[in-house]
């Protein structure tokens, strides 16, 4: 329940947190996690690293992956959740379903600037849901939780249903769990610190998030 | 923010707690026959295109109740039928075009001007199989018939051809007859 570094023995840097889940939310759905890195960073042109990187991943990602990415487990795992929690992920597709699908669309890994690079990067080689924060505006640790009656996200008037089910800080839902993310809290021109989080679902093994969100610091580390 | 973490009855997400191990039970059902679903759409690529669509319960994130978890595993269930019902009646005609393939190979004569390609007979890459008269005119008089295999893909720096032949396929000329056996007709 409590925020804390997910596992130092890895060594890696830095220490992702462990966010909470509600625990009634928790309750229906076992394995679902947030956690999460912060790192010094902002918005901008990708570095000549990073841009060779998306070719490279360019270049060996095929339509045949595309198709065959259901089926590994992390991507599955993702799928059935969509499923679980009412979304058909072949119309509102996993996070790196619709890379792959973008990826198929373009001819290749299109360079968006930073973070997002990075997130493609780290999403594509592992399969993890990314998202990223302004860290300077976070406050608290990151949850995920459904939403009370009257709650909305910051930024947008419309009130969001009872029950839906967002990431948020300590005071208010700064994203929608595989949506939107509230007005001010994404990474603009003025973020200094990134929060990189990953959502995991049962069946993803924490390993996999850890790499994920070193992947992406690694990456934000180099620009 | 205290009271989000205290709310500990299931009415708050809006399903019945004292069903929480049938809706357990019809997640994990869920998860089972998205992963089937998920092998028939590869098995299937890219000979049948398989729908795995099953529409959304709901246009947000949530907790779902009961019926609706039962309304998507009974939507899977149709849909991995349909799968497999496509799968066996492509299965079933790719049978039938690699025995009339073998037919055409033994007697060529028998199936004057038909082609038949690797997609039809299930075969991954390009090709085909083609029945024509050896030496042109002459062969057609004669009854020569044998049967022609395509060398395969075009290579990337022939695609500048395919487009000319496209654009002249776009002209009226006569041309012999093609097409997928189930729907293949000889001439």
């Amino acid at each position: 329940m409590g925020a804390g570094a997910a596992d130092p023995d890895l060594g890696w840097q830095p220490p992702s947190r462990l966010g909470w889940v509600a625990p009634h939310v928790a309750a229906e759905f076992p394995g679902l996690g947030i956690s999460w890195v912060e790192v010094d960073g902002r918005a901008g042109r990708s570095p000549d690293p990073v841009r060779r990187r998306l070719r490279d991943l360019s270049d060996r990602f095929y339509g045949a992956h595309a198709i065959h990415m259901r089926e590994r487990p992390i991507p599955w795992a993702y799928r059935v959740f969509f499923r679980q929690i009412g979304l058909d992920p072949d119309h509102t597709r996993t996070p790196v379903e619709q890379l792959a699908l973008d990826r198929l669309h373009d001819g290749g890994f299109k360079a968006r600037g930073m973070p997002a690079d990075a997130l493609t990067i780290a999403t594509v080689e592992t399969g993890i849901a990314l998202r990223a924060f302004d860290a300077d505006r976070l406050q608290g640790a990151l949850c995920i939780r459904d939403t009370a009656p009257g709650e909305s996200l910051p930024g947008r008037p419309a009130e969001l249903a009872r029950g839906t089910l967002v990431i948020a800080d300590e005071r208010t839902p700064i994203g929608l769990l595989f949506g939107a993310t509230a007005e001010g809290r994404g990474v603009e021109k003025g973020t200094r610190r990134i929060a990189i989080a990953a959502v995991q679902v049962d069946g993803v093994p924490q390993i996999a998030v850890e790499e994920a969100l070193w992947m992406v610091a690694a990456a934000l580390e180099t620009a | 923010m205290p009271d989000l973490l205290d709310r500990d009855t299931h009415a708050a997400i809006g399903v019945g707690g004292d069903e929480r191990l049938a809706r357990a039970e019809l997640r994990r059902q869920i998860g089972r026959l998205e992963l089937q679903l998920s092998e028939l759409v590869a098995e299937a690529f890219p000979r049948v295109r398989i729908d795995a669509s099953v529409p959304a319960v709901s246009r947000r994130p949530r907790a779902l109740g009961l019926g609706e978890l039962e309304a998507v595993r009974d939507s899977l269930a149709t849909r991995i039928g349909d799968a497999r019902r496509q799968l066996d009646e492509r299965s079933e005609l790719e049978t039938r075009n690699r025995e009339l393939l073998e037919r055409m190979l033994d007697a060529p004569a028998d199936y004057k001007w038909l082609q038949i390609s690797r997609d039809d007979i299930g075969a991954p890459g390009c090709g085909h199989w083609h029945s024509r008269p050896r030496y042109g005119v002459l062969g057609m008089l004669m009854g020569w018939w044998r049967v022609r295999i395509s060398s395969g893909c075009p290579l990337p720096g022939r695609l500048a051809a395919v487009e000319r032949e496209k654009s002249e396929e776009a002209r009226p000329a006569r041309r012999a007859a093609t097409g997928p056996v189930g729907f293949v007709s000889a001439c």
